[in-house]
């Protein structure tokens, strides 16, 4: 699609970096974009089988070839099948998120993870009456349980309306264990088991659920209760928050386990003298994708850029360390990293990188590790070479930290007053706008154009992982863009005194939308299904990306994709997701690249929601 | 003239170049919209698999070619200048005599229409779509004499490169 550099991003900072790039013959994920075009049309249709050693085997989608496998798949069967792996990689990876959480939480109830303290005892309280468990520990043993679970239900599940919760066991997708709705997938794809497409998808949903009510909610709250539940807290976003006379440690990838030792570790006072000592005048850590959210979220701690500005980061010759956990994390960095001073350093048992310094962490030793880690990037200082330095002076003030709670705090401790703005319409609805970047868009152009339509149209909208980064940095979540929204969600914000788009998190934070929609649902006495909102992944690409649109639909919200999910070579399995949908759990999903048609589908479907409430 | 060349040895047989082949003779010229329409695009570049080989196939356009020779309505023609041989899709009548004497068999149909089906070498496109997707360079676009002679420098290559590591034994 790109082939001018302007058009590879909207971001100033972005562009500023990517032409000096450019300039430097530094390569970047858009540079490998164009060397992929064009792209397998396979692929892209998901009519390529790959799941047995007959294959791999493909569908001709304009029928003049084969139009069966090896085994008898048809172009259904294949796409259906390639549909719910995708789905498992996904569900797995937030899940298994959740789960190393789990064990943190666990290690730290049991007194053997030191660096970790409660932070939220009332959260905890809580999740323990929910449990209905006496102790801690009783609690750690029990959410642990949930992964490893042969029959359900999956206890968060159960924070959804009873309507939902019904529809779901009607259709026998209440999910049971988190571990074993993967697993079964694994299972059902495998040559010459379920060869149903309905019935595979039925499956799909049923493992998405058990990611957005079981694996990312457990995250979420885990986190909560050991890091801090947020709360509305101002930040900064983009590259020029790396700073020219300061150590620079990026925090990138998913997991707030390691990355809060950091962030406490760079605040210690002898690594500050370290640093000094140096020649720095201080340390500074910024966040990029969600371990980014994760920090900022709950400390405030800037954050650098989102998905695509990865590698722009270590370009600016900044940054003494880049360090990273899991997802979404790019291994072009090592060979980039050798470019420069920079150490790319890999942390977690499970991700390990070409040309990376594998710093290991684990719970038992978190703080130590982080300190390690802390000092190999200050002594890293001197090896900075002033010639390749280029921080672009761009960056924006961002209000972030709306949790649930959060967000209740602001309305004055109840949900009353959002009920009685989207009852006097002057909020129209609400829009969920989540995903990924992707150099098939360009770069925020999706996000952005998408969101402010929205607001102007008084559609209040809430955002997580690289769209929140995306919105921060163009100052939308700044109160003063309350004058970029319709009169109605204006009045609301200036009131409030809050940005017409809330911050809620990082990505498996979505289940904190679930959450709220659950709880707006259970105030109006409604299913999910019957609310005035919507969804949105503008730029999505990842797996977890399609784990989040198959939960959110399964959840009972419209959901709109802005780039093509590789499910068009079946027309079936296409019609069932955009049309079918609708009558088995009451959402579907529509594709449309274009920001502003997407705005208005989900305007319309708003619209059509309030008119079925009789507001 | 630039021609379409084959390297035998880079194919994968990922059939890239099929798929490439029937968008760009679509109505939308778009994969994700081509799928949907009827009559169904038609490729005109095959993959064949032959003595555990995979070969594409594409027209040779052919100098006097006899696809050309046996049309009887005058549907098949070949440029004179350009060589390119293409059909007329008001003229053809389907009656198959050009797929009988094509030596290559690249002369399709419309699973819809009877009309015969080949190359035109994609005339509104500077490099043929069969030749811009391909992901190994299995397919060239060049004249007969740039062909050649990039074969000749990787024959070359080769031949100095055994040279050398003879030597050093």
């Amino acid at each position: 699609m790109v082939k001018d550099v302007q058009d590879r991003s909207i971001d100033p900072a972005s562009l500023e970096m990517l032409a000096l790039a450019g300039k430097a013959g530094i390569e970047t994920a858009w540079d490998r974009f164009e060397r992929q075009q064009p792209q397998c049309g396979f692929g892209e249709l998901g009519l390529c089988c790959r799941n047995c050693n007959m294959g791999p085997c493909r569908i001709d989608p304009f029928g003049e070839g084969p139009s069966k496998g090896v085994c008898g798949a048809t172009a259904d069967i294949i796409v259906a099948r390639n549909l719910l792996r995708s789905i498992a990689a996904g569900a797995a990876a937030h899940s298994d998120h959740g789960r190393g959480v789990a064990h943190t939480f666990r290690l730290m109830s049991e007194g053997r993870a030191p660096s970790y303290q409660v932070k939220d005892k009332a959260k905890l309280e809580r999740l323990m009456k929910e449990y209905n468990v006496e102790s801690q520990i009783a609690l750690a043993e029990a959410i642990m349980a949930e992964f490893g679970k042969q029959e359900g239900p999956i206890q968060f599940t159960r924070r959804a309306p009873a309507k939902r919760i019904e529809l779901w066991r009607k259709l026998g997708i209440d999910p049971r264990g988190i571990d074993r709705e993967i697993v079964e997938i694994m299972h059902r794809t495998h040559m010459g088991v379920d060869n149903d497409y309905v019935h595979l998808i039925l499956q799909g949903l049923r493992a998405s659920l058990a990611d957005g009510w079981g694996g990312s909610m457990i995250a979420t709250e885990l986190q909560d209760v050991m890091f801090g539940t947020p709360s509305p807290t101002f930040s900064e976003a983009n590259l020029g928050v790396l700073e020219p006379n300061k150590i620079n440690i990026i925090i990138h990838g998913h997991e707030p386990l390691l990355s809060e030792m950091i962030v406490a570790a760079a605040s210690d006072p002898e690594m500050v003298e370290l640093a000094k000592k140096q020649g720095a005048v201080g340390i500074n850590v910024s966040g990029m994708c969600c371990t980014g959210n994760e920090v900022l979220m709950r400390h405030g701690v800037p954050v650098a850029g989102n998905f695509l500005q990865q590698e722009l980061a270590v370009a600016t010759g900044a940054v003494e360390a880049m360090v990273v956990d899991i997802q979404c994390i790019m291994p072009a960095l090592g060979t980039l990293a050798g470019c420069f001073h920079t150490k790319f350093i890999s942390t977690s048992p499970k991700a390990k990188f070409p040309g990376a310094t594998h710093m290991e962490f684990h719970e038992e030793t978190a703080l130590e590790t982080a300190k390690e880690i802390v000092k190999t990037a200050i002594l890293n200082y001197q090896n900075r070479n002033p010639s390749k330095l280029h921080i672009p002076d761009i960056k924006t003030k961002c209000m972030v930290g709306f949790s649930v709670e959060a967000i209740v705090g602001a309305l004055g401790g109840t949900l009353d007053p959002l009920l009685g703005a989207i009852k006097s319409g002057a909020i129209r609805g609400i829009g969920a706008v989540v995903g990924c970047n992707n150099p098939k868009v360009q770069h925020d152009f999706g996000h952005l154009n998408l969101v402010k339509e929205l607001i102007k149209n008084n559609v209040l909208v809430v955002t997580t992982g690289c769209n929140a980064l995306a919105c921060a940095k163009a100052g939308l979540l700044l109160p003063e863009a309350a004058d970029l929204a319709g009169d109605g969600l204006k009045g609301v914000c200036k009131a409030l005194g809050v940005p017409p788009v809330l911050h809620m998190g990082s990505c498996v934070d979505i289940s904190r939308i679930l959450v709220a929609a659950a709880a707006i649902a259970n105030a109006l006495g409604v299913d999910i299904s019957d609310l005035p909102a919507a969804g949105a992944a503008p730029e999505w690409m990842s797996e977890k990306a399609v784990s989040i649109g198959a939960y959110v639909v399964g959840s009972g919200v419209f959901t709109v994709l802005g780039t093509v999910p590789p499910v068009l070579g079946s027309q079936a399995v296409a019609e069932l997701l955009t049309a079918g949908a609708k009558g088995v759990v009451g959402a579907s999903f529509a594709v449309e690249p274009d920001p502003f048609k997407a705005a208005s589908l989900m305007i319309e479907h708003i619209d059509s929601q309030r008119r079925k409430l009789g507001l | 003239m630039k021609e379409v060349f084959v390297r035998l040895d880079r194919c994968m047989g990922c059939k890239s170049c099929e798929m490439a082949c029937a968008v760009e003779h679509s109505v939308s010229k778009s994969l994700f919209n081509a799928v949907c329409e009827r009559p169904s695009p038609v490729r005109r570049v095959y993959v064949e698999m032959a003595e555990g080989q995979k070969v594409p196939l594409v027209c040779r356009h052919c100098e006097d070619a006899p696809c050309v020779a046996v049309c009887r309505t005058g549907a098949m023609s070949q440029d004179p200048i350009t060589g390119i041989v293409d059909r007329d899709e008001e003229r053809c009548v389907g009656c198959w005599m050009c797929a009988m004497i094509c030596p290559y068999g690249v002369i399709g149909r419309h699973k819809e229409v009877r009309i015969a089906v080949k190359c035109d070498r994609c005339r509104d496109l500077d490099v043929p779509a069969c030749v811009r997707a391909c992901p190994t360079g299995t397919l060239i676009y060049a004249t007969q004499g740039e062909f050649v002679e990039m074969m000749r420098r990787e024959a070359a290559a080769k031949i100095a490169r055994g040279a050398k590591s003879l030597a050093k034994a």
